[in-house]
Formats: structure tokens, C-alpha cells, sequence
């Protein structure tokens, strides 16, 4: 069984919205028809997503800290959206997991919105379909692409690389490595939908530093420097 | 969550279409046992003929509310999981038996197959139909509910008073039009059916305010913390990632002031309960045939306020992640 997600990793996003223009970019011009977008350049822009870069404060002020967070869908290995659909249109793939729209099917009911607690399915107003992430399913599974390049299209675009993609069911991919070994959760986990794209939380390295570490005790050349010092010196008698 | 009109009208029409059907059925039984009078074809002809005209319209109101309505066909397919999709197939089946009903006594096939008893009970096709059309009609009630139900993150949705609001308001509503079309057309049915009208609408009030108490006190299972899994008391969003609307401010939204809300619950519970039910109690008195189509249009104008109300307090998890634009 195979299960391909997304980890991504908050250390490292900088909130830089790339993955947000490269997945309307890729999705917009792919075989499914454009993503609507309406009055772009006006004072009120709408229109359809599947990724946003949204950002938090955690704490207050002086003791704050920024949070970058990508919010797309999570490709629930237990969707609660897929069995709300009335025709079908909705569906997980049994051969990768991921959650899609059968375009041709939806009946733009926005049923399957309610059932998502994560916010993560968004009607096409022009279309008049419901739409989602895809995890750019015409790029990871087009053979002709050389392997590299079959990622979807935030993941390829991420500066940082905080977007990894992979098998959450295999244990030695990438992406599992990465959440059993750097503490990958879930979001909201109390619904027991189970997420398949996982978070990496912020980690913190702490240096200790301790008076000997400053007064560097152990420092074989201090042990033998015999010199007594009388509070006169210049630069030169110390430096060694 | 917006309250979408076109779903106000579905399911508070369906709502009445299937009280004054279930109204008929019941004075057609309590007739046939002898406990109120008995009534001509044409009573049940027309009367049936209003309730389907309830159901039609509102599956034409259901039909605005679909991105697509020219697929909405495909809609009856995964009625094994999806309650949406079974009150798709539930609905065409009350509407035609409903219709079936209408015509068996519009063409008069109201001889008794058997009569059980001496002469208690006669059992023709109508009765057959009609008892048939009751079940369904109480499946519909239970179908239509439970879309809102069974969706568990709607925490104020979620719970089986959802299903026993929908179902007597439904009732108290139908028994309400049957009141008025007797009192319409000056027949003594009015007592009857205003009687039930009545009864319904107290139990509706006792479960609506049960609910109304049970969503003022709940409890949201997730927040901000388990929206971006950082365990911290103090996280404020500074952006969404978009400075206009889309889909997630619109869906899930009404934009409404706590004001407004507070105004149509206080709307919604005057005409939905006391004044329907004044007023049937005033034309019980007066023997008036217009105060009771009176209580049913205040009534019905009051349930569209509930339903509005019913959309607009439940409260979607994913809006947490839409709380500011920058």
C-alpha cells in the first residue's frame, strides 16, 4: 500500500508564497482547465487555490515567533470528504492515496467543503466544480518526466526545501524518516481523519556554555603559560 | 456557515410538503376508524395535490443550490455512504407515491379490497398508498436531518435533536396547512388538525430549545492549537495568505453581527411557537376560515428564520484558519 504525501518542514519555510504561485501556475494550465480568477488585479481578487501560505504569531511580544505555515490538502488516509459525496465524484486512488475530483461527475454541491474540517476543497466559480489538491497527480505519475522532476510543482519550487514528498507508508522513505525521527504530527487529530501529510514542528539547537567552557581550563597552552600578569599588559603579552 | 437560501427553502418546503401529507394520511385512517368524519375523494385529491406541489418546489429550490444541476441524476449513486445521496432517491420516491395517492382518488379506486372487521377498518388502495407514502415520508425526515447530523464537525449540527427538530417541525408545519386548507374550504377538520398542529409545535419548541441550550454550552473540540499543532495559549493569525475573499471566507461565513443573530432567534421564536399557535386558538373560537392559513403562512415565514438561524450558528473548524486577511 501506498500512501504519498507531503511533510512540511516549519524550521525552514520562510513564508516566501512560492509554492502558492507554482501550484496555481502548474494547475491552472494543466489538462483539468484553468483555476478561476476573478478580478486579479482589482481591489477584491478571488479566486481558486489548493495551497496558501498562511502566518501565525505564537507568544507576545517581546517572546514572539513567526510561524510560516502551507496550508493544502492533507490527503486524509481516512477522508472524511470522499464518503459525504452523493455521485462518487469524490474518491481516494487505491493505487497512491490521493484524494481527487472526478470533474466530469461533481455536481458542485459543496457537501464535501462541510465534511473537511481543514478548510482544504474550494468551489470553482466559473467551472462550478469542487477542486483540490491534487498533489499534481499529472506530474508524479507521468512516466515520461525523469524521476526527479514526477514531484509536485510547490515541492520542486520550495527555495528552502521545506516540502518534502513521498510514501508515508514505506518506512524507509524520505518522508518517514523525517517524521518518526524529526516528530512529524498531524493537524488536528482529535477528528481522527488521519492525515497523510505531516508537519515538521520548529526545533530549537541550545548551546550550553559554561564558565569553564569560557575560561577554556582545559586548554593545554594556558596550563603552561606561567606569566603573572600585573594588569599593565599590552595586547602583545597575551596574544599566543 | 452561510445560509444559503436555496437550501432555507429545500428543506423547509420539503418540510411542509411532508407534515400535510403525513396530516392527510392520519385524517384519512382516523375516518376510516370511525373517529372523525368521513371525507370526499376531492379532500384528499386536492390536499395531496398541495403537498406535492411543497415537494416540487422544493426540489426546484435544491436545484440552485447545485453547481451543476444538469448531473444532479448522478447524485443517487453512493446512497451506501452518503446521506445526501439517499434523501436524493428517498425524495422522487415520497413525490411519487404522493402522486399516486392524488390519483387514485382523483379516479375514485377507493372500493375496499377487505374490510377488516365489521366494517372497522376498509382497506383500499389509497390506504395502502398512503401508509406506504407515511414511512417514506418519515424516511425523508430522517434523511434530510441527518445530512446536517452526520457531519460530525458542525458540533452544533451533530447530534440527533438535528433530526427530531427537522421532523416535528415538519409536522407542525404540514399539520398546520392541513388546518388551513379545511379552514379554507369550511370544513370541520380544522379542530383536528390544529389540535396536532398544536401538539406538534410544543414538542417542536421543547427539542429546538433543548438544542438552542445544548449549542449555547458546547464545547469546540479543536483551536488554533491543534489547527497548526504549536502548543501555545497565545497564537494569533496575522495572515490567511490573501487579502480578498474566497470560497473559505464566503462558504462558511454569514458576516453577520452577534446582533442579528440574537434578533432572528428572538424572531424565530415568536412566530415559529406562540403566535401559530394564538392564532388557531383564536379561530378555534371564532370559527374563522382565514386565521389558520394566517398561522401557517406566520408559521412557515417563522421556520424560514429557524432554518436560517440553524445555518448561520454552526460554527466550521476550518474557520480558524481564516480569522485575519493580513
Amino acid at each position: 500500500m501506498t500512501q504519498l504525501a507531503l511533510v512540511i518542514d516549519l524550521n525552514v519555510c520562510v513564508g516566501c508564497h512560492a509554492c502558492v504561485t507554482s501550484c496555481k501556475q502548474w494547475n491552472t494550465s494543466g489538462w483539468a482547465g484553468p483555476m478561476v480568477d476573478e478580478n486579479p488585479y482589482d481591489a477584491a481578487p478571488t479566486g481558486t487555490f489548493f495551497n496558501r501560505v498562511q502566518t501565525f504569531e505564537v507568544g507576545n511580544y517581546p517572546n514572539t515567533e513567526t510561524v510560516h505555515f502551507p496550508k493544502s490538502c492533507l490527503h486524509c488516509e481516512d477522508p472524511p470528504c470522499v464518503p459525504v459525496c452523493p455521485t462518487g465524484a469524490s474518491y481516494k486512488r487505491e493505487d497512491n492515496g490521493v484524494v481527487l475530483v472526478d470533474y466530469d461527475k461533481c455536481i458542485g454541491c459543496k457537501y464535501c467543503s462541510w465534511a473537511c474540517p481543514y478548510g482544504m476543497r474550494e468551489v470553482d466559480t466559473q467551472q462550478k466544480v469542487m477542486k483540490k489538491c491534487t498533489l499534481c497527480i499529472d506530474r508524479i505519475t507521468d512516466q515520461s518526466l525523469p524521476e526527479a522532476e514526477r514531484k509536485p510543482a510547490c515541492v520542486l519550487a520550495c527555495p528552502t526545501s521545506a516540502r518534502l514528498f513521498g510514501d508515508v507508508q514505506n518506512p524507509d522513505s524520505e518522508v518517514s524518516i523525517a517524521i518518526r525521527e524529526r516528530g512529524g504530527y498531524a493537524l488536528m487529530p482529535e477528528w481522527g481523519t488521519q492525515p497523510a501529510n505531516h508537519y515538521l514542528p520548529r526545533h530549537k539547537n541550545r548551546m550550553h556554555i559554561t564558565e569553564d567552557d569560557l575560561l577554556r581550563t582545559n586548554n593545554p597552552l594556558k596550563k603552561e603559560d606561567i606569566t603573572v600578569y600585573h594588569g599593565e599588559e599590552t595586547l602583545e603579552d597575551v596574544t599566543w | 456557515m452561510h445560509p444559503a437560501f436555496s437550501v432555507i427553502f429545500l428543506t423547509t418546503l420539503l418540510g411542509a410538503g411532508q407534515g400535510l401529507f403525513l396530516a392527510l394520511i392520519t385524517g384519512q385512517v382516523y375516518s376510516r376508524i370511525h373517529l372523525i368524519d368521513a371525507q370526499s375523494s376531492d379532500y384528499y385529491f386536492h390536499g395531496s395535490l398541495i403537498a406535492l406541489a411543497l415537494l416540487v418546489l422544493g426540489l426546484i429550490a435544491s436545484f440552485f443550490h447545485l453547481g451543476r444541476p444538469e448531473r444532479a441524476w448522478r447524485a443517487a449513486s453512493k446512497w451506501r455512504t452518503s446521506w445526501l445521496s439517499r434523501e436524493v432517491i428517498v425524495l422522487p420516491v415520497l413525490m411519487g407515491l404522493v402522486a399516486l395517492f392524488s390519483l387514485i382518488h382523483w379516479m375514485g379506486w377507493t372500493q375496499p379490497f377487505v374490510v377488516a372487521g365489521d366494517d372497522a377498518l376498509p382497506v383500499d388502495a389509497s390506504l395502502l398508498v398512503g401508509v406506504m407514502g407515511a414511512i417514506v415520508a418519515f424516511a425523508l425526515f430522517v434523511a434530510t436531518a441527518m445530512i446536517y447530523a452526520s457531519v460530525k464537525f458542525l458540533q452544533e449540527w451533530a447530534s440527533p435533536l438535528t433530526v427530531v427538530n427537522f421532523t416535528f417541525f415538519g409536522l407542525a408545519s404540514g399539520f398546520m396547512l392541513a388546518a388551513a386548507y379545511s379552514a379554507w374550504l369550511g370544513n370541520d377538520l380544522v379542530t383536528f388538525f390544529g389540535t396536532w398542529a398544536v401538539i406538534f409545535t410544543a414538542i417542536a419548541f421543547l427539542s429546538r430549545g433543548a438544542s438552542l441550550l445544548r449549542n449555547r454550552h458546547i464545547k469546540y473540540r479543536s483551536n488554533l492549537k491543534t489547527a497548526i499543532g504549536v502548543r501555545h495559549r497565545d497564537i494569533a493569525q496575522k495572515s490567511q495568505g490573501f487579502s480578498a475573499g474566497s470560497f473559505n471566507t464566503r462558504e462558511f461565513f454569514h458576516h453577520r453581527s452577534p446582533g442579528t443573530l440574537r434578533r432572528v432567534t428572538a424572531v424565530f421564536m415568536l412566530l415559529v411557537f406562540p403566535v401559530p399557535v394564538v392564532l388557531i386558538g383564536v379561530a378555534y373560537v371564532t370559527k374563522s376560515p382565514t386565521l389558520p392559513i394566517l398561522a401557517f403562512l406566520i408559521q412557515y415565514l417563522g421556520l424560514v428564520a429557524e432554518r436560517w438561524y440553524f445555518f448561520a450558528e454552526a460554527q466550521h473548524p476550518q474557520n480558524l484558519y481564516y480569522q485575519t486577511v493580513s
